[in-house]
């Protein structure tokens, strides 16, 4: 049964003898989301019941065994071609499986595997009261600075609701890319948002800042939401279907049968272009695009650092999904109209984070403002409109997730008695004190900058690339002027963590669990090894290139 | 058989790498692992000599392919030898001398603690040097090239704790520098000329080329052969070079790499047959050289630097027979090889000569040392005889077939470069005789060093005097033996190809004439040094004697004309670097840090101007798509 079949359901309510359809539910290719949101659900259940002692490791096994169950599910689906010749729409045409989706899905789900290994860290701050802490806050709801924040404290609390919280974000974020039409576009959209804003809110250290991050977040994500929301009505309007096959039938002209109830507004040019770049919009605010980008410094820095890793790197990825996806599948017959208004976004995002970066002295709010510039870098793949540039923007998506996570996690060791120490000028002279991390992080800080044999190099190139086959070289050129710009204030870091003298009360490395270890590891073996022989997986990513309609 | 080819190379490699990574362990051994790895390569081109041997001289060329290097679309680079007639009398000449020299360098190395890694930098030239004469397309060989420029570098400067070694050694790699650019460029026109690197499809190519390209081409070969040969304008290291341990000076700086500018001519014959003007700027740079080295060796009092003179001027014979065309390759290869024999030779005598006078050099305190050293004395005298080509020894008859051939060029190019020739035969027999006189006859002149040691001449070790006395056995015989019957031309006629000369007044003339004025030469020098005592301070001298003292000014020459000019022509540009340059780059760089400090004010900290922020930009978002579907 066809999208607008279910639609005149609703509209002809007066035919008596209209058949009900049982929703026909695929559950083998929606397992990877069935099982995360599943063992979400589960999560909540053992914060309910499991003794408050061993709710951790639960939490822990529970969000592990979940996520690694999904990644196996995602690895048979593409291997069984659901991929490339069996993809299709599953559920009713809500969720498209296909490659982009299965690619980026398994991309969200090892960045989360990641992101539960930062987030279960427990030996970086000291020992309070004799129980081993995490980064959150010992009750989020507690005042900061109040008494029952100190009993908390005392009586050796933790937040293990993060975990469960992840995985509904999680959850959200794999059927963010693979959503087939506009409402489950927006409702995974509020799934993965909302447990993030709560994420960003239970810091353990500088509380105030943490929530102070978290109402921003939530108020412009909010702000953002709405737009998406509107302009998904004005799409509606426009086609008089939310599926996104239906929108891309009438935007290429080829369905005629107009709804009577919208007789009036079908077809109007000025309804798709305007809902349509209110869509764009609400996913340039995920991404970080400029000008959508203010609230990602100060989320960046006020976040939870575990927080901050995951969401940079896998936040990124289901947006860009969602947006090649729409911009691929429902828009492609309006291409001449968002490549221009995209290549303008590109632009100023590209050189805006570059720029803004230059006179960062934190490092968080400096990575932030790198993402910013990273985010342009991509939109020159998406907006290459061809095979290539679908393959490439999913590789530098992958590429660029373990650097972030990596990177961030190398942020959580580098402390002082004031929990991490995020200001500049305490890494100088890190590389004397601790040349492992520092050369660990100059590894990251490389891949970020682009510089050959770093995974960062390959994903850059395959981007411009693209770009520059599908007629953006203006594009390029931008593209290679902010590198270079980014290159100084990566480089500026490096020189200062190796080339500067040590200061005298600079801050110590804690030597994390094998957790953070493992997280980092991974990040730098998959920069390499994606920057010294990329090519297997480019091709991966080319297989996968390819959007079902 | 014809996979053999990389051994040759591989063995000395090996030696190298073993050497100097194998650290102090290998000091009691070192030596030997590096004398048998070189006499190792040499059996294996003995092998692969006789198994030449056995084929028609048609198909003596063999080849081997090793692997691709650099297969790009277009750019296609092999590793892969050849070996030809041409190739193999470079192989024996550098596996045969460089094992003598090996065995003299146990003797000679003795007490040098850095022995290893000398013998290491002894097997890294000769790895090197084989692959530059065994490459077949000229990429690799280029590669051979600079390893031998590498390792002269090392062993010119071997004992780098003395300024004056240090210095040598920059020098050396520099001006070759100069000739090494001459060689990518010309390497650079032949791939845009021809596509290819491989001597085999170049060579044939040239019949169907310009000859301005041809030109081109030739000329800048003949630049790297400047550089690596010594001769004018790039002469001026030679001489410095001698500051490096005698037995480099024998292998790298007599008797091989400095004969590469000659091969790599030879090789590319054909590309210098269609380019006549680059032809008779060879032969021209040749003339010059060969009198320029004569004289400057008649002036020099240091044993080695004389010898270093006649070797830049025995290379000038060659490389104008190289310019000769195919009525001189046959004859530059044989003067080349046969000079290889006397001139190692004669350098190793001076190396047993300072090894018994405590590493004194100046002739003017020797004299009278053939009773001391009778071995050196009879060694060094064959190789004296040889080089001023006394009759029915080897220089003789190499040497009078250059004369001949340069004679033979016709009309008045003939007449001059003939008469040059024949010059520059009588200097040499003028600065040799000088040598040996001052050396091996007359009173004793030698008197305490500073240090109040009194030298006490002796005989050098077995290990030493053995190669001597084979180097002399290849003075004396080897020249009658490549000469009669025309051996050596017969040898590597398939490769070069040639065409006998018919000189205008008659080989038997040339050859009368080359006798006489070798006399000539013989008996002014014994007139000057062997009938009166030599002074041991030397006299003010004539102009000419006091600029060839001075290597004919060479240094000034380089000194005002290239560091002045280049000091200025540096600083003029440290100066639009300063200004105009580092002007922009930093003022991009503040403007940039000045925008950035500028931009992030916009971020307030207050969610309402975010919210404005991206208020305004969905606004401008929507606005911009709905004007481009308007225009």
């Amino acid at each position: 049964m066809s999208a607008t079949a279910v639609h005149s359901l609703w509209t002809t309510a007066a035919d008596p003898i209209q058949k009900i359809d049982a929703p026909n539910i695929e559950y083998g290719q929606l397992s990877p989301v069935l099982i995360v949101i599943g063992a979400a659900v589960v999560g909540i259940l053992v914060e309910a019941f499991v003794p408050r002692k061993s709710r951790y490791h639960v939490q822990l096994f529970v969000s592990v065994v979940a996520l690694a169950a999904a990644f196996a599910a995602v690895v048979g689906l593409a291997a069984s071609g659901y991929g490339t010749t069996k993809a299709g729409i599953a559920a009713m045409g809500a969720v498209a499986v296909d490659g982009p989706a299965l690619f980026l899905q398994g991309t969200i789900l090892l960045a989360g595997v990641l992101g539960v290994f930062t987030f279960a860290e427990r030996r970086l701050d000291p020992v309070a009261h004799g129980n081993r802490v995490d980064s959150f806050a010992a009750q989020a709801a507690s005042v900061p600075g109040s008494d029952s924040e100190k009993a908390a404290v005392r009586a050796g609390f933790t937040t293990t609701e993060v975990f469960p919280l992840l995985l509904f974000a999680i959850g959200g974020m794999l059927v963010f890319p693979a959503a087939n039409d506009l409402l489950t576009l927006f409702i995974a959209l509020e799934v993965f948002s909302l447990p993030l804003y709560l994420l960003c809110a239970v810091a353990r250290r500088k509380r105030l800042m943490s929530q102070e991050a978290a109402v921003k977040y939530f108020l412009l994500g909010a702000f953002a939401s709405a737009f998406t929301l509107f302009g998904i009505a004005l799409l509606y309007g426009y086609a008089g279907s939310v599926s996104y096959a239906t929108v891309a039938q009438v935007v290429d002209g080829t369905v005629e049968t107009v709804n009577p109830a919208l007789a009036g507004t079908m077809g109007n040019d000025a309804l798709l272009l305007i809902g349509a770049a209110m869509v764009v919009m609400g996913l340039l605010f995920k991404v970080g695009a400029v000008p959508f980008h203010m609230w990602t410094p100060d989320v960046y820095q006020g976040a939870p650092t575990p927080v901050t890793g995951f969401m940079a790197a896998a936040t990124k990825v289901a947006a860009f999904g969602a947006l090649l996806r729409l911009l691929y599948v429902v828009l492609p017959g309006l291409r001449w109209d968002w490549r221009p208004v995209m290549m303008g976004v590109a632009v100023v995002t590209m050189l805006g984070g570059a720029i803004v970066a230059i006179t960062q002295t934190d490092i968080k709010r400096l990575l932030a403002y790198s993402s910013i510039a990273h985010a342009g870098f991509i939109l020159a793949g998406v907006i290459a409109t061809t095979p290539d540039g679908v393959s490439s923007v999913l590789f530098y998506l992958a590429a660029y997730s373990f650097v972030t996570i990596g990177a961030f996690a190398v942020v959580t060791l580098v402390r002082d008695a004031g929990g991490e120490a995020t200001h500049l000028s305490k890494w100088a002279g890190l590389g004397r004190r601790s040349p492992l991390v520092a050369a660990v992080f100059a590894v990251f800080l490389l891949a970020f900058a682009g510089i050959p044999l770093t995974s960062g190099f390959a994903g850059k190139f395959a981007v411009f690339k693209a770009a520059a086959e599908g007629g953006a070289s203006a594009l390029v050129v931008v593209g290679v002027v902010s590198s270079a710009i980014a290159a100084f204030f990566y480089i500026r870091v490096i020189v200062l963590m190796f080339f500067s003298e040590p200061r005298p009360e600079g801050p110590t490395v804690a030597v994390p669990s094998p957790l953070t270890m493992t997280a980092i590891a991974v990040g730098v073996a998959v920069t390499l090894v994606l920057g010294v022989a990329p090519q297997y997986f480019l091709d991966l990513a080319g297989q996968a290139g390819v959007f079902v309609r | 058989m014809d996979n053999l080819i990389a051994l040759l190379v591989a063995a000395p490699l090996l030696g190298a790498a073993v050497l100097l990574c194998g650290g102090r362990r290998l000091d009691a051994v070192g030596h030997w692992i590096g004398t048998v790895l070189a006499a190792a390569s040499f059996v294996i081109g003995a092998v692969l000599f006789a198994d030449m041997l056995g084929k028609d001289a048609e198909h003596r060329a063999v080849g081997q392919h090793l692997f691709s290097w650099i297969p790009v679309e277009g750019f296609q680079a092999d590793v892969a030898f050849q070996l030809d007639q041409l190739s193999m009398t470079f192989v024996l000449l550098i596996t045969g001398v460089g094992s003598l020299i090996h065995v003299y360098s146990i003797g000679y190395m003795e007490h040098d603690e850095r022995r290893r890694r000398f013998f290491g930098y002894l097997n890294l030239f000769l790895a090197a040097m084989l692959l530059l004469v065994l490459a077949d397309n000229y990429l690799l060989l280029y590669v051979g090239w600079e390893g031998v420029g590498l390792a002269s570098y090392l062993l010119i400067g071997f004992w780098q704790h003395k300024p004056s070694a240090a210095t040598a050694a920059k020098k050396a790699f520099l001006v070759n520098r100069v000739g090494d650019l001459g060689l990518s460029i010309a390497i650079m026109l032949m791939f845009t000329t021809f596509g290819t690197f491989a001597f085999g499809p170049v060579l044939e190519a040239t019949g169907e080329t310009g000859e301005g390209t041809l030109t081109a081409i030739g000329l800048m070969l003949l630049l790297a052969a400047c550089g690596k040969s010594a001769q004018v304008p790039l002469q001026s290291w030679l001489g410095d070079a001698m500051e490096g341990p005698t037995p480099v000076s024998a292998l790298i700086h007599a008797a091989t790499m400095v004969t590469a500018g000659v091969y790599l001519i030879v090789r590319s014959g054909e590309i210098f047959n269609a380019a006549p003007d680059a032809q008779l700027v060879t032969t021209v740079v040749g003339a010059v050289t060969l009198l320029f080295g004569a004289i400057v060796g008649c002036a020099k009092d240091d044993i080695k630097k004389a010898l270093a003179g006649s070797t830049m001027s025995q290379i000038g014979y060659m490389i104008l027979a190289a310019g000769l065309g195919p009525i001189g390759y046959v004859f530059a290869i044989m003067h080349l090889v046969t000079h290889g024999f006397f001139k190692a030779g004669l350098f190793l005598g001076a190396g047993s000569v300072m090894h018994g006078m405590n590493d004194e050099v100046d002739m003017r305190r020797y004299g009278g040392l053939r009773k001391y050293m009778p071995v050196t004395f009879v060694t060094f005298g064959l190789g004296y005889l040889a080089i001023i080509g006394f009759p029915g020894l080897s220089g003789f008859f190499s040497k009078d077939k250059i004369i001949e051939a340069a004679f033979a060029k016709g009309g008045t190019e003939g007449w001059i470069l003939g008469s040059v020739a024949l010059l520059g035969a009588a200097v040499t027999a003028f600065y040799m005789t000088r040598v040996m006189l001052m050396t091996f006859f007359g009173e004793k002149r030698w008197q305490p060093d500073e240090r109040g040691n009194e030298p006490h001449p002796h005989e050098s070790p077995k290990s030493m005097t053995i190669p001597m006395v084979v180097l002399a056995f290849g003075s004396v015989f080897a020249g009658g033996f490549f000469g009669v019957g025309d051996r050596f031309v017969h040898w590597l006629e398939p490769v070069t190809e040639h065409t006998h000369g018919h000189p205008p007044i008659g080989a038997t003339a040339v050859t009368l004439s080359t006798v006489t004025v070798m006399v000539v030469g013989v008996g002014l020098a014994y007139l000057l040094y062997g009938r009166r005592p030599v002074p041991a301070v030397a006299p003010r001298g004539s102009l000419l004697t006091r600029a060839a003292r001075r290597d004919l000014l060479q240094d000034d020459f380089n000194h005002v004309v290239l560091v002045r000019g280049g000091e200025h022509l540096t600083r003029s540009l440290v100066y639009v670097d300063h200004t105009l340059v580092d002007g922009v780059v930093n003022g991009t760089a503040a403007s940039m840090g000045g925008l950035s400090g500028r931009l992030r004010k916009l971020q307030n900290g207050y969610a309402r101007s975010y919210a404005v922020s991206m208020f305004g930009g969905a606004a401008l978002l929507i606005a911009a798509t709905l004007l481009m579907r308007a225009v």
